[in-house]
């Protein structure tokens, strides 16, 4: 029973007896990066790898599919005007919805709302976030603290509330949701990336680099945020499926996208009122914005596990 | 003023700690450096030495100003760094470094060696071009003892010597007066100390830099220093050419601190006279009055204790801060 992995230890001494002209060449390779590194541990983690891929497809499908479907989304087939099962012979191939439209056009142009929604208003957050994050904690003191004041009183503005007032003053402007979305989220960013930084800024590094002639803008964009930026990836993939669904319940209270546009809440929401008529235009929806949560989220936990630096 | 090109007179750097009060924090100062005066030429190599905690490396960083002094001068050609805004205190550390003690926490583990060493060009000669810049790197990476191939490495794939040497290369590369070495060869082991100290000295000769290197270790300071200054809580104990230090200790501490050092016979070893120090280093929050060192010293008086002694000068090139030194 010992033997095994004495012999595997020892096979493996032989390989790696440096064999001179083998070490030459390997040494002109390139050097591995942390990232390299982080990107071959999630290659090798099938679950976080199978989600990318379901994400890529659908996004894929969402984007392009629509120019395949015989309908578009807005359109009414007035031959139908009521909900019907799937037909290929109208073209329907998941049927319509109570008005006659075509179920898989619009469930594809929620798709594209909902994707655009969760990585737009992420990335609206992940600026912020990590603009505010970095400097408060790499600047620490006064700047610190009225940063962080700011955003305790933030936190205690109710979401709702807030959005409602931002679409009552501003209009039920479809781009404005990102914004607004985005400016919620970016408070636990910033969070954040304010204690990564934090522990960063006393590193000896940071101070090599002040001592090597850098200026606070040029220590924070070079040194701090690529530093936190592993943490920051993590928080990202685990912030689109929350804001994707935010955006849906925003929808199914009837605050998110306007009709004739539609998003994959607006549907849910229009579903769940002929749910005992039609379940499909309940169940197509929902199927597919809880894979899509599903797979951020597996996605999300195997780049933490990719990027953690206990793992190293 | 002379022509010392760094001079440093009584230079203090104090931390408040909170030591007590529930809303308005009651704050006593803890003098990690207290009125410490030298001065150093261009390629000179002065050694600090001490133990742990009697602020060699807040002295050092202090000199470059990467710690604010409390008080003091730290005059680098005539100008002096402590009146310096930013923008001009950026523009002085051209001619400044530092090469740290710990190797890999000083490199940021998500650049490659190349980039780390450039990072100065980047900043003083934004006007280089990549193939220039490169070049540079290429022949300081080669000038310290690494492969220039090595270019496109990362820290972690570095052993601790070659990292020091990154440190070093990074340090050298806008070819700077004066580096401060804050203990660089502690962390590594003897064979990779004795290169990069070697290192550093060639270094020194062929650029003509000055050094300021602090290290606890009193036979590498001998190996690489022309001068020696002996710290204790913050103070200059003793200040001396390095052979009238090591041949005639004026100051009990120093004369402790040698005794310490280990000879390689084993016969002298068990012989020699040791002078052993009790106790432990006072709290520098609650320095003893007088002369900081006299609680631990067998020739301390009363006079140690309500008299701050001076530095004078003991012999040539010898400074002592020490009321007995001639008994």
């Amino acid at each position: 029973m010992s033997d095994a992995p004495m012999n595997e230890r020892r096979s493996g001494a032989n390989l790696s007896v440096p064999n001179a002209d083998a070490l030459d060449k390997a040494a002109d390779v390139e050097g591995r990066s942390l990232w390299q590194d982080a990107f071959r541990r999630l290659q090798a983690n099938r679950a976080a790898m199978i989600s990318a891929i379901v994400l890529i497809v659908l996004a894929f499908i969402c984007f392009v599919g629509p120019a395949f479907v015989p309908w578009s989304y807005e359109e009414i087939d007035w031959d139908i005007l009521e909900a019907t099962p799937p037909n290929f012979e109208t073209g329907h191939y998941l049927g319509t919805d109570s008005l006659g439209r075509d179920l898989l056009a619009r469930i594809l142009q929620g798709g594209q709302v909902s994707f655009l929604v969760g990585i737009l208003a992420t990335s609206v957050a992940l600026v912020i976030g990590v603009a505010v994050g970095a400097t408060a904690g790499f600047m620490g003191g006064r700047v610190d603290q009225f940063l962080m004041r700011f955003v305790d009183v933030m936190y205690a503005v109710p979401l709702m509330f807030f959005i409602i007032i931002l679409m009552v003053v501003f209009g039920r402007n479809f781009y404005l949701m990102f914004l607004a979305i985005g400016f919620v989220e970016w408070l636990t960013m910033s969070r954040i990336v304010r204690g990564q930084t934090l522990t960063l800024k006393n590193k000896e590094f940071i101070e090599a680099a002040r001592a090597s002639g850098g200026s606070t803008a040029s220590i924070i964009l070079r040194h701090i945020v690529p530093n936190v930026l592993g943490v920051v990836i993590v928080y990202v993939t685990l912030t689109i499926p929350q804001v994707i669904l935010l955006e849906s319940f925003l929808s199914f209270l009837g605050l998110g996208v306007q009709p004739p546009m539609t998003s994959w809440g607006a549907l849910i929401a229009e579903g769940a009122q002929e749910m005992e008529i039609t379940p499909r235009t309940l169940i197509l929806p929902a199927v597919c914005l809880s894979t899509t949560l599903f797979c951020f989220n597996f996605l999300g936990d195997g780049l933490r596990d990719a990027l953690d630096p206990k793992d190293r | 003023m002379s022509d010392a090109f760094l001079q440093v007179r009584d230079l203090k750097v104090h931390f408040p700690i909170r030591t007590g009060g529930i809303l308005i924090g009651e704050y006593t100062p803890l003098k990690a450096v207290d009125g410490v005066s030298f001065d150093l030429n261009p390629g000179e190599t002065l050694g600090v030495v001490g133990e742990s905690g009697c602020g060699k490396s807040t002295l050092g960083r202090a000199v470059l100003q990467l710690i604010g002094a409390t008080d003091g001068v730290v005059s680098w050609l005539g100008t002096d760094l402590t009146s310096l805004n930013k923008k001009e205190l950026i523009a002085a550390r051209e001619n400044l470094q530092i090469v740290f003690q710990d190797p890999l926490a000083s490199l940021d583990p998500r650049m490659t060696a190349g980039d780390i060493i450039a990072e100065p060009l980047r900043n003083y000669r934004p006007t280089l071009s990549k193939a220039e810049r490169r070049k540079m790197v290429e022949d300081m990476m080669e000038r310290v003892g690494l492969l220039p191939r090595m270019i496109n490495r990362y820290p972690h794939e570095f052993s601790g010597g070659q990292c020091q040497r990154i440190g070093i290369a990074r340090a050298m590369i806008l070819r700077p007066k004066l580096v401060i070495c804050d203990e660089p060869v502690s962390a590594l082991d003897v064979s990779i100390q004795a290169q990069v100290v070697n290192l550093l000295m060639d270094l020194q000769r062929d650029f003509g830099l000055a050094l300021l290197f602090i290290s606890h270790d009193l036979a590498i300071v001998r190996h690489i220093s022309h001068r020696v200054l002996v710290l204790y809580l913050g103070k200059v104990m003793e200040l001396a050419d390095k052979a009238a230090l090591y041949a005639t200790p004026r100051h009990p501490y120093t004369q402790a601190l040698l005794s310490a050092v280990p000879i390689p016979d084993p016969t002298k070893e068990r012989n020699k006279d040791r002078i052993l120090l009790t106790g432990d280093l006072p709290s520098p929050l609650n320095p003893p009055t007088g002369c900081v060192f006299r609680t631990r010293c067998g020739k301390a008086t009363e006079l140690c204790a309500s008299q701050t002694p001076e530095l004078e000068r003991a012999g040539d090139g010898q400074d002592v801060a020490c009321h007995h030194w001639k008994d």
